[in-house]
């Protein structure tokens, strides 16, 4: 007999739904996640197109005629206005001169986002101010010496295939001969390496197209490895250098044992660019004192700025260093303190290394995006030359040179390199560009940016005859570096400009006898003659030299660190972050560990009980996970600060060399309770540590 | 014995009155296989949301709760919640999130028996799916009623917030936070199933009633 249906489908239609259950349990959660939260707010709130009414005009200009602006002046601030909670669409990294800092400020609003601490200490970021053996302030050594200041010069975002990437920043010390590494995801310090040849440097940091590696070129020529040698023994015992650091992406660190050195002629080696597209695989760097003027005013020679200055023309330096990363492979080096130099001998024989003569005592040189071009801006002569990488290959191939310099390097025929000459004014500093066929010159002793043609392919892009000076904008005052929106990378976006003038002189309000810096934002967006500036922000914080614009969107920011318990320093979790829940003191003789934590709005715990003499390591995690909600901690008297960011791990350690009561307290102003955040350290003093440790 | 049993579960359908009358002994069985499904799968999707909005929060906090578990700014709310003195939410409802899954189950067993039953009794195992959406509103009224007003009298904040019946579904506000509530997709499926599974019963009472009176009568 047949089984009626009730009894026969169950097991069918049970395996149906289950099997119905399980895969949609597969599908569901990522759509379901997707859904979860977030869904009562739209986007971004909708601007609707202006359309001001005859009553808003009077009204607009009425405030205009108070405040004394004409129609210029209101475009400019309709162009850099940021309502509130609008972010600006560029970001620019600034080097922080003498503060041994990065700036990072918005374009075009011009404001102060933060400062970045890389090789001076700074209280506000916890940076140096960890105790003792802080990893930081150990980072900051020279020869044993802890130097806690840089004069930070040239910024270097990271480039993928010549472009920024946004994921790193290099930055020079000039003084010290350092190169940083930051990690723009945190925004935070991971490295400092201290070059072993050189005490200080000047072209550092610039990176070639896929950020392989970082370019230090040397400044002020020494004996290598910080030797000695009297100014009578120049010429033989002084070397100018280049190095090449290597830079390991995957760890977001500089590989020292992969990176190797230049030896060059003691000429004093200036900034560098490394090429790309048509020109990948070199770089070049300038240099002034060719002369090997040696100075001493005091003994009645010729002061350095003269002697250095005598000769018409210096020389480019056109490196190949594809060539030289084979040669340092093949092990054709020798080791200066420890560190690989390719001698001279060996560039010259491996045809590493090239001059080319280039009017006196110049200063930048930029390479054009596609990578044809070299401008190399006069300084003390009013061109701008501008050499081409065809010219070079072929000069270098057809040996068309013009002699050797007193080293046998080859210097290449300037008539056979040299692509054209453009006058721009009086003082050429530094060259960037845009996408609009335009390059751009910074004119120091003119004050103004120079607006000029490039050549070949570049000529159809805009109306304008090729290699000419099409407009110059006056600057306040004696402009340093310039730096256009992605304008040193393979794709420039135009639009803004940042003159850095170095005097403000009248710009703004007296600040007593030293007077900040003027960053000026110019509009570029425009071809032609057009190219006012459209706002002034003082830098009162540093003497900047170099800084890059970087579209904000490209940067892959964190809110908050990835995980509670994260340790900047390694950008990991730390197994040693005290959890919520295992927090308390924990002693091994006289060895103390303190597990803490920090929410809003206590530290947990809120009494240390300690012996004086104790070797304290403290450990601290900010459990919080809300973006902003950082705390600080100090100790008073123990010159302790840190900031804990949310999801942050920090360990430090002191010797409890002074009994007391200390209060710690957050130095964050973190929540309604925030004075309430605060608890004891109890050092007890020796005497009567051994009295209630002793038997009764 | 057998006897019982067969009262229990009802009449059989004769062969040939299923071959000619398919659809109308299938349709409560399918309906019913529907609801079931349903049921399941809303494990998955989130019974209910809560955001909570303040001038710190721009982009606001949020909280979801499955049957199972609660996801979203769980962390942060309890940080907020310690000012006045209300309970980590983590603890509430603890048996309730271990149970759910194994309740959905049983209650899937259950609506998988009443199609098989064809007599009056099936409408008691079908008792729980069809309250279940009631039983959820009225545990977390419970819970959200039991958290704030047991608010820690020691509290920071315990002077200017005093305790409270949270807004379990629309607005409502504490302190300077603005509360949003409402029922998840999870919750809406559930509340598919337990109206699927009532008319599921129509249909049921439909082709098996007949059944069970002719039964009757021929006793
Ligand atoms: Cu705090």
């Amino acid at each position: 007999m047949k089984m009626p249906i009730g009894r026969n489908r169950l097991p069918v239609s049970l395996l149906l739904a289950t099997a119905a259950g399980v895969l949609l349990s597969c599908v569901v959660p990522d759509a379901v996640a997707q859904q979860e939260g977030r869904r009562r707010r739209g986007g971004e709130q909708e601007v609707k197109p202006l359309n001001l009414t005859p009553d808003q005009v009077a009204q607009l200009t009425k405030v205009a005629n108070e405040r004394k602006l004409n129609v210029d002046d209101l475009l400019a601030a309709a162009k850099t206005f940021m309502p509130s909670g609008r972010h600006d669409e560029y970001v620019l990294f600034s080097s922080g001169g003498q503060s041994g800092q990065v700036f990072a400020i918005g374009v075009p609003s011009m404001r102060l986002l933060r400062s970045i601490s890389v090789f001076t200490p700074e209280s506000w970021q916890g940076y140096g101010f960890a105790g003792e053996h802080d990893p930081v302030i150990e980072s900051l050594k020279i020869n044993g010496k802890v130097v806690a200041w840089g004069d930070t010069h040239h910024p270097a975002l990271s480039e993928t295939k010549g472009d920024y990437d946004g994921e790193f920043l290099f930055i020079g010390d000039k003084a010290n001969a350092r190169v940083a590494v930051i990690d723009l995801r945190d925004w935070e310090t991971k490295q400092i390496v201290k070059n072993p040849l050189t005490i200080s440097d000047h072209g550092a940091a610039f990176v070639t197209p896929n950020t392989d590696y970082i370019i230090e070129g040397g400044q002020y020529a020494t004996v290598l490895g910080y030797g000695y040698a009297p100014p009578s023994e120049y010429k033989d015992s002084y070397r100018g250098m280049v190095t090449m650091w290597k830079f390991d992406r995957m760890k977001g660190r500089i590989d020292e044992s992969q990176s190797f050195a230049l030896e060059l002629p003691p000429y004093w080696q200036d900034l560098a660019d490394a090429g790309k597209n048509a020109s990948d695989g070199f770089f070049f760097i300038n240099s002034f004192n060719v002369e090997m003027a040696t100075g001493g005013v005091e003994k009645g020679n010729p002061p350095f700025e003269a002697g250095a200055s005598k000769r018409d023309m210096d020389y480019l330096h056109i490196v190949d260093w594809k060539k030289a990363e084979a040669a340092f492979k093949a092990g054709k080096f020798e080791k200066i303190n420890g560190f690989p130099v390719i001698k001279i001998e060996t560039s010259i024989a491996e045809g590493i290394l090239y001059f080319a003569p280039e009017p006196k005592s110049p200063h930048g040189v930029d390479v054009t995006p596609n990578g044809k071009y070299m401008v190399v801006a006069g300084k003390l002569d009013p061109h701008v030359t501008v050499y081409s990488i065809d010219r070079i290959k072929k000069a270098i191939a057809e040996k068309m040179y013009s002699g050797t310099d007193e080293y046998g390097v080859p210097i290449l025929n300037f008539d056979a390199v040299k692509e054209a000459q453009v006058e721009l004014g009086l003082g050429p500093l530094h060259t960037q560009f845009d996408d609009k066929g335009y390059a751009y010159t910074s004119l120091f002793l003119d004050s103004a940016v120079a607006r000029w043609t490039l050549g070949g392919e570049y000529d159809a892009l805009n109306d304008d005859q090729p290699w000419k000076l099409v407009q110059k904008t006056p600057v306040q005052y004696n402009i340093g570096h310039l730096c256009a929106a992605e304008g040193d990378t393979v794709s420039p976006d135009g639009k803004y400009l940042i003159s850095m003038s170095k005097w403000s002189v009248d710009r703004f309000l007296p600040t007593g006898p030293l007077l900040p810096q003027n960053f000026q934002l110019l509009d570029i967006a425009q071809p032609g003659t057009t190219m006012p500036v459209i706002y002034d922000s003082p830098i009162g914080v540093g003497e900047p030299h170099y800084c890059q614009m970087i579209k904000a969107d490209k940067l892959k920011t964190w809110k908050v660190y990835p995980e509670v318990g994260w340790n900047p320093h390694t950008q990991r979790l730390d197994a040693n972050a005290p959890k919520k829940g295992s927090e308390g003191v924990v002693r091994d003789g006289n060895k103390v560990t303190v597990n803490m934590t920090a929410v809003r709005s206590h530290f947990s715990p809120e009494h240390v009980e300690i012996n004086e003499g104790d070797e304290v390591t403290w450990r601290i995690t900010a459990i919080e996970t809300a973006q902003d909600a950082t705390h600080g901690f100090c100790i008073g008297g123990y010159n302790v600060n840190l900031s804990l960011e949310p999801g942050e791990y920090v360990e430090f350690r002191f010797t409890a060399d002074r009994a007391g009561t200390y209060p710690f307290y957050c130095t964050e102003f973190c929540s309604a309770l925030h004075l309430e955040m605060m608890g004891y350290l109890h050092i007890k003093p020796k005497a009567s540590a051994q009295a209630g440790n002793s038997p009764d | 014995m057998s006897r019982i049993i067969s009262t229990l579960i009802g009449p059989r359908v004769p062969l040939e009155e299923l071959r000619t009358h398919r659809w109308h002994y299938l349709t409560p069985t399918f309906i019913f296989m529907l609801a079931r499904v349903l049921l399941l799968v809303s494990i998955f999707f989130p019974y209910w949301h809560m955001e909570l909005e303040a001038p710190q929060y721009p982009d606001g906090l949020f909280l979801t709760a499955y049957v199972n578990h609660l996801t979203g700014d769980v962390r942060e709310i309890d940080g907020l919640n310690h000012y006045i003195g209300m309970r980590p939410l983590g603890e509430a409802a603890a048996f309730e999130r271990a149970a759910s899954v194994w309740m959905i189950i049983a209650m899937f067993m259950l609506v998988e028996g009443a199609a098989f039953i064809h007599s009056k009794w099936a409408t008691l195992l079908a008792i729980p799916a069809v309250t279940f959406p009631a039983g959820f509103y009225a545990d977390l009224h419970y819970w959200m009623r039991t958290f704030g007003l047991n608010l820690d009298p020691e509290a920071p904040l315990s002077a200017s917030v005093k305790p409270f019946v949270p807004t379990v579904i629309g607005e409502g506000g504490i302190g300077q936070f603005k509360t949003y509530a409402e029922w998840g997709q999870g919750y809406w499926l559930a509340v598919a199933c337990s109206v699927l599974v009532v008319v599921g019963f129509y249909f049921h009472r439909r082709a098996y009633r007949p059944l069970s009176l002719r039964a009757k009568g021929a006793t």
